[in-house]
C-alpha cells in the first residue's frame, strides 16, 4: 500500500455566493491544481463530495461536469455523498484510490450551494437523511442537538455558558480567516440572549447555511518527494457509522462513529490523542465540539466542557480546536466542510495559516454526517521533502 | 385497554395538533427479537442479527422522558413550536426507546408520559419527502397526570 501525500489545497470564500454549484467546484478545483503546480491532465481520479446538488439546485452529474470544466477528461469521476460528512468520505476515497495504486493523482473537490433556499427548506433537505419514524415527527438536525445538549448538561452538570463559550471562541478564530462566512466576534451575553432554536440551544449555537467549495490534491509520497519542497502526509484515516435511528443509541451523548473512526486513524498513524497538536472538529452545533473532544480521546466522558472553561482549546491553548473558526464561524456548505477542515490543517502544517498559525506537526480533522451517523477522522503530518 | 382509555389516548391531526377523536388508536408497534430485545422502529434484523419473532404494542405502556427539546425553527409542514422527546419504555424489564412529538412543552427529564395517537403528525405535502413513501400518523407523548 502506498503512503499518501496531499500536495495541493484550496478553498473558496464561504458565505452567500452568487456562483452556483458548478462554478463553486471549478473555482476550488482550479485553485488547488495551481497550488500544487499540477495540470488537469495529470488527474487520474476526480471525486466530488456533495450531499444534495440535485435537491438544492436541480443539478446532478456534477463530477462529470467538473471534469469537463477543468479539462480533466478522461479522468475517472465519482460523487461522494455521505451527507454532512461527504467531505471526510471524499478524503477517505481519495486516500484509498492512491494508496491502492488505482490512481497516481487524485483531485478531491467538495462543495454545496445552499443559500438560495430558505432556512426552512434547507433544514428539510438536510433532515431528509432521517429515518421515517423521525421525519414524520418533524425531527431536524438542530432538534437532535437540542435533545443531546439538554441530556449532556443534565448528566454531567455542565454549565449552559460553556456551550456559549464555544461559539465565542470559534467566532474569534474566524475573524482571522479570510475565507470565513462570519468574521466578527460575538460576546457571551449576545450568544446567551439570542433566540431559542432548539431549547436549550440558541441561534449562536448553530452554524449558518453556506455556499462554498474546497479542494485537495493527493498523490503517493514518492511522487510528492519529487514534486514538492514540503507536503502533508495522510498518516491515519478511519471511517465508521453509528445507528441511523438516533434514539436507539445506548448513550446519546457518545458518538460511537467518532470513537471507532478515530481509533482506526490513531492505530494506522501509530499515534495517540496526546500527539495531536491542532484539530478541526465538526461544530455544526456547539454541543458537538464537546462530544467529539471526548470521543476523540482528548478528555474523559463528561469532562470535555472543562476544556473551554480552562482555555485549553483556545488558539493559544494546549490543544487549539477549530482555528479556522469551525463550521460555526467559517460556515457549513455540507459537501465542502470536511475538505475545508483538512484545508485548515494543511495550512497549519505548512505554516501558511497567517494570524491563525499555531505550532503544529500533527493535525486531526473529524467530519460528522447526520447526527453522528457517519464519521471520518483523518490525521495529517507535515513533511519537509 | 378499555375503549374509554383508547378514546382518551388518540388525537387528530394536522401539524398543529387537533381535537381528540373517538377512533380507536392502532398499535404503537415495536419488534421483538429472538434474544428478547425490542426495538422501535422494527428492523429487518435485530441486535442479535435475527429477524423479528413478534411485536409489542407500546401503546399499552407508559414511558420515562430521557431528554426533550422545543424546536422553534421547523421545516415546512411541521407545527411550530415542535416539542419532541426521546422516551424509554420498560416492557417487562426490557428497555425500549422511542422518539416523537410531545403534547406540551411543560415536561422534564424523568417525567412519565403516555402515547397519544395522532393521525397526521406533519403535512405530507409540504416537505421534501415523497408523501407515498412513508406513513404520517403516529404517537405523541403526553405527561401522565
Amino acid at each position: 500500500m502506498e503512503d499518501v501525500a496531499i500536495i495541493g489545497a484550496s478553498m473558496t470564500r464561504f458565505g452567500q455566493r452568487d456562483a452556483w454549484i458548478r462554478e463553486l467546484l471549478a473555482e476550488a478545483g482550479q485553485a488547488c491544481l495551481e497550488d500544487a503546480g499540477m495540470s488537469a491532465d495529470a488527474v487520474d481520479h476526480l471525486y466530488v463530495s456533495n450531499m444534495a446538488s440535485g435537491e438544492f439546485e436541480g443539478q446532478t452529474g456534477v463530477p462529470n461536469a467538473l471534469a469537463h470544466d477543468l479539462q480533466a477528461v478522461p479522468a475517472y469521476t465519482a460523487r461522494i455523498d455521505q451527507t454532512s460528512s461527504s467531505g471526510g468520505a471524499g478524503i477517505y476515497a481519495a486516500w484509498q484510490s492512491v494508496a491502492s495504486g488505482a490512481s497516481e493523482v487524485t483531485l478531491l473537490v467538495g462543495g454545496e450551494k445552499m443559500t438560495h433556499r430558505t432556512t426552512a427548506e434547507a433544514t428539510d433537505v438536510i433532515a431528509s437523511l432521517t429515518h421515517p419514524c423521525e421525519y414524520k415527527h418533524g425531527l431536524t438536525l438542530p432538534s437532535f442537538a437540542g435533545l443531546t445538549a439538554r441530556l449532556y448538561l443534565d448528566t454531567y452538570d455542565a454549565p449552559r455558558e460553556s456551550l456559549g463559550k464555544v461559539a465565542v471562541k470559534n467566532h474569534r478564530n474566524g475573524v482571522d480567516n479570510p475565507h470565513a462566512q462570519f468574521r466578527k466576534e460575538v460576546d457571551l451575553e449576545t450568544v446567551l440572549d439570542s433566540p431559542i432554536v432548539a431549547d436549550p440551544l440558541r441561534l449562536y449555537d448553530f452554524c449558518p447555511i453556506t455556499d462554498g467549495s474546497a479542494a485537495l490534491l493527493f498523490c503517493p509520497v514518492s511522487v510528492a518527494e519529487e514534486h514538492a519542497d514540503e507536503y502533508v502526509r495522510v498518516s491515519g484515516i478511519g471511517g465508521a457509522t453509528d445507528t441511523h435511528v438516533v434514539h436507539e443509541r445506548a448513550d446519546p451523548t457518545t458518538m460511537r462513529g467518532v470513537v471507532e473512526s478515530s481509533d482506526r486513524a490513531y492505530e494506522m498513524a501509530d499515534l495517540s490523542p496526546d500527539d495531536v497538536d491542532v484539530a478541526e472538529l465538526h461544530d455544526m452545533f456547539t454541543i458537538l465540539e464537546f462530544l467529539q473532544f471526548e470521543d476523540l480521546g482528548f478528555a474523559e466522558k463528561g469532562e470535555g466542557w472543562r476544556a473551554i472553561e480552562s482555555g485549553r482549546t483556545e488558539r493559544d491553548g494546549e490543544l487549539p480546536i477549530n482555528t479556522s473558526g469551525g463550521l460555526k464561524s467559517k460556515g457549513h456548505p455540507l459537501g465542502a466542510s470536511g475538505v475545508a477542515q483538512a484545508y485548515e490543517i494543511v495550512q497549519q502544517l505548512r505554516g501558511d495559516a497567517g494570524k491563525r498559525q499555531v505550532d503544529a506537526d500533527v493535525g486531526l480533522a473529524c467530519n460528522v454526517g447526520g447526527f453522528g451517523n457517519c464519521v471520518t477522522t483523518a490525521i495529517l503530518e507535515g513533511v519537509d521533502a | 385497554m378499555s375503549d374509554e382509555r383508547a378514546d382518551e389516548r388518540s388525537e387528530s391531526t394536522n401539524g398543529a395538533g387537533g381535537e381528540p377523536t373517538r377512533d380507536d388508536a392502532p398499535a404503537f408497534e415495536a419488534a421483538r427479537y429472538p434474544d428478547g430485545s425490542i426495538t422501535y422502529p422494527a428492523h429487518p434484523v435485530g441486535p442479535d442479527g435475527e429477524a423479528p419473532v413478534g411485536t409489542v404494542d407500546l401503546n399499552e405502556h407508559t414511558a420515562e422522558v430521557i431528554t426533550w427539546t422545543t424546536s422553534t425553527a421547523t421545516p415546512p409542514g411541521v407545527r411550530e413550536p415542535n416539542h419532541v422527546a426521546i422516551v424509554e419504555f420498560d416492557v417487562d424489564g426490557e428497555p425500549v426507546r422511542a422518539i416523537g412529538q410531545v403534547t406540551t412543552g411543560d415536561v422534564d427529564i424523568g417525567d412519565e408520559v403516555e402515547p397519544v395517537y395522532c393521525d397526521q403528525l406533519r403535512d405530507p405535502a409540504a416537505g421534501i419527502r415523497e408523501p407515498a413513501s412513508q406513513e404520517w400518523d403516529g404517537f405523541r407523548f403526553r405527561p401522565v397526570e
